[in-house]
């Protein structure tokens, strides 16, 4: 029986030279929901990531997926246990087509077997919507269809564990709509773990929403306990809490 | 000769490899420090010095102090204005992109190395050096007269050696000068430290990039102009330096001015003595091992900040 | 996906042109032709790491010269046959490759060409420093008693022609087939970003790391074919002109092309074999031409067609 939380953090810490990116994170992940990690600039949402992700290594604490202790795995194996990563800053394959781009992403679990693979790379460029534009050099994709196109390379891992660095960032409104839809189709398939400033983004997609702020894990609950919280109030507009 | 002396002697000739190699390879330190830059070619500007010291020396007729003073001059001038030359012809517009820019300086090693070899010729040719007395140099020992002074055959320096010790240690002195305290030497840190920023305050940064890789050819010339008196001019003689300069701002950590001295001294030193008591070979087998493994394993050498 | 009819078309064209160039050509094209199949070997081997990698290392005259001088001693100091020989240039080479892979890997760009180019030196001075069994710069002959397999004497024309031609095709198809593998794709996919790969859940060290010992292995083939078709064996081919060589010849034929390595180095034999008709300073070429690729067109030939005109080109 899978247990509800498919990831936790324990006392997650990163200490860089003096500055405390973040300390003591103790953090649960809703298997299937779409949880949102929100905070002001420098609250270490990026750098909290990154250790989930393997990118970065803690100072200490602990990190684990599916019940394992995953702490000390590198960032490829952990991504080969189920996650998916989209940078904040797009990150594909500048000088291969659309079509490969994807078909890398789909490759390492389906490299070896040529009909599914084939497959998979059709059904995922249709349903994120770049099949005619499938030839194209990915850096000639405008911007928007760049972020996209790295959102399918995360579709096409099947992962259990979906993680997006500020996914909507530079999107067209229209864009950004797509993507909630996206989201919310994906929500029974996968775990989502969005870094987002868009509280439009936010208030639409997410089941739950964790707060940052300073390196610390403010508050926690659904997207309008969290709006109500006065702490949070405080920390994004600078007004000390009056509690 | 007992083995004093011969460490003497031999620690001598590692401090004038040091001299030229601290010269040498500050020139390829600051280039990489302001541009960021790789230059494979440098060995050949320090060819190019000794090239046209020599064409100069014997132009120039009379005393042979005349024509090395103005060697001197106008040898590392000549190669800076190439090499300024060619940062823009050539680096400007590849946008000192790394790997270009390594096999663009590949290229240019070949085409100076071979123009010279078409111009000038496959021979070795002697610069005459503008003095060269020799200075017998004393050894102690304690004889049944306490401490004594006496004067091994064989030990001797001539003051010419003398002269590009000295003389190294001065033009190091007069750069360090302008580093630290002119405005040029300013702008150049600037330029190394953030070169976006210091476009946002009006430095020229396409400007001072041909001034530095100017500056840095026109150091290995200079070195290359104080050694020809010692060795000869000969077409292939950058390749050594080349690499000697590699390893000294490797060790002393890419872009840090004080670990390159360091480096240049332990390494022109260690390179002096291991030649004098093994051989050559030896000497440089070790010292090419060992920077591969510092690069690998401690990559920020010994002075320069480690790489975030 | 396309399907791979039109590049094996491609390839096996290009091994008929070649074999059937052998009945065609007047004798001394023959003797540079069979030149430079084997040398074309070693630029493939090259063309794997830096051309799909895109890693540029300045050190593989080592592995050239592992090869040579496994081949070459193994007969010369060891009398072993043919086959042993060379199968000892062969695996020496891919150690080496491994060792220096190991060290060198951890470090990337810049560091990583000077470490490679490093130890390469180191491995030049090696063979100048025991002198007393590899003749330093001076070199040594492979007896022509001893390079002739199944009784066959590999020194004739002929023969050294169809054995160049056999272990190049071999050396060209196992390269082609390697490249369009997802071996060969995700090679692709690191030096496009290697990051991407890794988050895509490569191992991207490892992968490096088989690029690596690949590229050292085919280059060792290289050279022990080259001591044992022409007969020397020499220090030179250790020393940092042999690493640039490969680095030239993959630029200018294309980069990441599988036909690439072998148009550079027929066009930069023959591009020095003019040119030192007028000079002996004819390395002048090429630095004049590594400067004007690189400004001008760094995808060399090959690169440049697939770009404009033929995008099924592997």
């Amino acid at each position: 029986m899978a247990a509800v939380s498919i990831l936790e953090t324990k006392g997650l810490t990163k200490i860089y030279g003096g500055v405390h990116a973040n300390t003591d994170v103790d953090f649960t992940l809703q298997r299937n929901k779409i949880t949102a990690l929100i905070g002001p600039n420098g609250a270490g949402k990026s750098t909290f990531v990154g250790m989930v992700s393997g990118r970065t290594s803690p100072t200490r604490g602990h990190v684990y997926f599916e019940g394992q202790d995953i702490s000390s795995l590198p960032a490829h194996k952990r991504m080969q246990l189920g996650m998916a990563y989209t940078f904040q800053i797009t990150s594909i394959f500048p000088g291969l087509s659309v079509e490969d781009n994807i078909a890398l992403a789909a490759g390492r679990k389906l490299a070896h077997d040529k009909p599914a693979h084939a497959a998979k790379t059709e059904t995922v460029l249709n349903r994120i919507g770049l099949s005619a534009r499938k030839d194209q050099y990915a850096s000639d994709l405008s911007y928007g269809h760049q972020r996209i196109l790295e959102i399918a390379m995360g579709l096409a891992q099947d992962p259990t564990l979906f993680i997006l660095d500020e996914p909507t960032q530079g999107l067209a409104e229209s864009e950004v709509d797509a993507f909630v839809t996206l989201m919310r189709g994906l929500a029974q398939e996968t775990t989502i773990l969005l870094i987002e400033h868009n509280m439009r983004v936010v208030a639409k997609t997410a089941d739950h929403v964790a707060v940052l702020e300073q390196g610390r894990l403010l508050a926690a609950g659904t997207f309008a306990e969290v709006q109500a919280n006065s702490a949070v109030q405080a920390a994004y507009l600078g007004v000390p809490a009056h509690v | 000769m007992d083995f004093g002396p011969h460490l003497m002697l031999a620690s001598i000739e590692g401090a004038v490899i040091s001299a030229i190699l601290v010269l040498t390879a500050m020139g390829l330190s600051i280039v990489f420090g302001v541009m960021r830059v790789v230059n494979v070619a440098h060995g050949e500007f320090f060819m190019l010095g000794a090239v046209f010291a020599w064409a100069v020396t014997t132009t120039v007729s009379g005393h042979p102090a005349l024509g090395f003073v103005a060697a001197l001059v106008i040898a590392p001038v000549l190669v800076g204005c190439i090499a300024a030359g060619v940062d823009r012809v050539i680096l400007k517009r590849i946008g000192y992109d790394v790997d270009r820019t390594i096999v663009a300086t590949i290229g240019i090693l070949y085409i100076v190395q071979q123009s010279t070899l078409m111009l000038y010729g496959p021979e070795a040719r002697p610069v005459v050096p503008p003095f060269n007395a020799r200075l017998a140099l004393p050894w102690f020992e304690f004889g049944d007269n306490g401490f004594q002074m006496f004067w091994p055959w064989g030990l001797s320096v001539t003051t010419y050696k003398l002269f590009v010790i000295v003389a190294a240690i001065a033009v190091l002195g007069a750069l360090w000068l302008v580093l630290t305290r002119t405005k040029i030497g300013l702008i150049m840190r600037a330029t190394q430290q953030d070169r976006d920023m210091a476009q946002a305050f009006g430095v020229p940064v396409a400007r001072v990039y041909s001034w530095v890789f100017g500056l840095g050819a026109g150091l290995a010339a200079l070195g290359a102009t104080l050694v020809v008196p010692i060795q000869q001019a000969h077409y292939l003689m950058g390749g050594d330096p080349l690499l000697l300069a590699f390893i000294v701002v490797i060790i002393g950590g890419l872009g840090s001015l004080p670990g390159t001295v360091i480096a240049a001294v332990l390494i022109g030193m260690s390179d002096g003595i291991i030649s004098v008591f093994f051989s050559p070979t030896l000497a440089k087998i070790i010292a090419t091992f060992l920077v591969a493994m510092v690069l690998v394993f401690r990559p920020q050498g010994l002075m320069g900040r480690a790489a975030a | 996906m396309m399907t791979s009819a039109k590049p094996n078309a491609l390839h096996l064209g290009i091994l008929v042109v070649l074999a059937a160039l052998f009945f065609v050509l007047p004798a001394y094209h023959v003797g540079a032709f069979s030149r430079i199949m084997v040398l074309a070997i070693y630029a493939i081997g090259f063309n794997l790491l830096f051309g799909y990698t895109g890693l540029l290392s300045l050190g593989h005259a080592m592995f050239f010269a592992a090869g040579m001088y496994g081949f070459g001693l193994s007969t010369n100091l060891g009398g072993l046959p043919v086959v042993p020989a060379f199968a000892i240039g062969v695996i020496a080479a891919g150690l080496l490759a491994f060792a220096a892979g190991y060290l060198a890997l951890r470090t990337v760009g810049v560091a990583f060409m000077i470490v490679t180019l490093m130890f390469a030196q180191t491995f030049y001075l090696v063979i100048l420093y025991f002198g007393e069994y590899t003749r330093g710069d001076e070199g040594f002959i492979v007896q022509q008693a001893q390079r002739s397999l199944f009784g066959v004497d590999l020194t004739s024309e002929t023969a050294r022609y169809f054995t160049a031609f056999v272990l190049f095709a071999i050396c060209f198809l196992v390269m082609a087939r390697l490249v369009q593998s997802p071996f060969g794709k995700r090679l692709v996919a690191i030096r496009e970003n290697e990051e991407r790969a890794r988050m895509l859940g490569y191992d991207v060290g490892r992968l490096k790391l088989m690029a690596l010992v690949v590229s050292g292995l085919i280059s060792g083939v290289a050279g022990a074919a080259y001591a044992l078709l022409f007969g020397y064996v020499g220090a030179s081919f250790a020393a940092v002109h042999y690493s640039i060589f490969p680095l030239l010849w993959v630029l200018l034929g294309g980069a990441g092309t599988t036909i690439g390595p072998l148009i550079g180095v027929i066009f930069m034999f023959y591009l020095i074999d003019v040119s030192s008709g007028f000079t002996n300073a004819y390395m002048l070429v090429a630095g004049l031409a590594l400067v004007l690729l690189t400004l001008f067109a760094p995808q060399g030939l090959a690169g440049t067609l697939r770009k404009r005109a033929l995008r099924w080109l592997p």
